[in-house]
């Protein structure tokens, strides 16, 4: 058998199938969780997937962070549990107070599809263990709130922790000290704003999302057994 | 038991950047306004609530915000409750 990802489900969520494409490509097994189930289902990692969560009402994650399920992420990410989330997951880590800051719309307004370039800051996280750091990765992003925002002791702290995972080579959306993705003291929880799934095959072109996916496959391995996450 | 209209203005947070309020305030002076400055977009909520006191009612109010309607990160509110007279 091999790690199961879960991968939470919210109404108007849009990622999940390629987050589960990719994973199931690269040998995980994944399970859909829903909002409304207040169990992640003995999964060993859990990804809260890209879209827009309860049609981002109010605030992008607001109500999201609300869901029964998240209980239960939350309780899985306290106790050492590996959880990504991407994009709109993102948003929705950093509403619940997983991770710190906020995520505001783009400086300019605009909403962005492209791929950009990434630089991997620090491989002391789930999601980077397999990649290097200095590593230059080329992913897309595709949102219209990815503007990381937080307070000056906060990015003070993340700097000094270690906590910025990726950064952007060319700051797209105004994001503060060009921060792409972060993690929490653990580095069991991380966000990030580009979607690596989709860049898990050249036929899409890139296939450079695959560390980091693998990065998140091997920590699943690694929770598999712990019976105090399996519960 | 009272009724309260509370009017809620949700914010940025001063020194937090207004993306919005920096593109219409680049907009302006296309129509020739050129004397406008310090433009910020900011969202009212009106809610009605039931309570005790306009101290319960306030009290309530600045607890949702707090746990849902801002986000302490980035906003700042402003509550303004108004006591409904009975029908």
């Amino acid at each position: 058998m091999s790690a199961r990802v879960g991968i939470v489900l919210f109404p108007g969520t849009n990622c999940e199938l390629d987050v589960e494409w990719a994973v199931e490509q690269l040998g995980g097994e994944t399970t859909m969780l829903w909002h409304g189930d207040a169990t992640i289902r003995g999964v060993d990692a859990v990804v809260v997937p890209g879209g827009f969560a309860h049609g981002d009402y109010l605030r992008t994650g607001a109500i999201a962070r609300f869901s029964p399920v998240m209980d239960a992420v939350t309780e899985f990410a306290r106790a050492g549990g590996p959880v990504v989330g991407i994009c709109n997951g993102f948003q929705v880590l950093t509403e619940a107070g997983l991770l710190p800051g906020a995520l505001q719309k783009n400086v300019g307004l605009s909403f962005l599809c492209e791929t950009v370039e990434l630089r991997v800051e620090t491989s002391a996280s789930v999601l980077t263990a397999l990649a290097t750091a200095g590593e230059i990765l080329r992913i897309p992003i595709n949102h219209f709130e990815g503007n990381y925002v937080c307070d000056e002791a906060t990015l003070r702290v993340l700097r000094e922790r270690d906590r910025i995972v990726l950064r952007y080579v060319h700051n797209p959306n105004g994001s503060l000290d060009d921060i792409a993705g972060i993690a929490n003291e653990a580095g069991n929880v991380v966000g990030l704003m580009p979607h690596p799934e989709r860049a898990s095959d050249t036929l899409l072109g890139s296939a450079d999302g695959i560390v980091l996916l693998r990065s998140l496959l091997a920590a699943a391995e690694t929770t598999r057994g712990r019976a105090e996450l399996s519960a | 038991m009272s009724r309260y209209e509370a009017r809620i203005d949700v914010a940025h947070l001063p020194g937090v950047l207004d993306p919005q309020g920096a593109t219409v305030e680049r907009a302006l002076p296309a129509l020739g306004y050129h004397n406008v400055s310090d433009v910020s977009i900011a969202k009212t909520i009106r809610l009605v609530v039931d309570a005790a006191s306009a101290d319960a009612a306030r009290a309530q109010v600045d607890e949702m915000c707090r746990r849902l309607l801002a986000n302490p990160v980035i906003e700042r509110y402003e509550i303004s409750l108004e006591e409904l007279s009975p029908t």
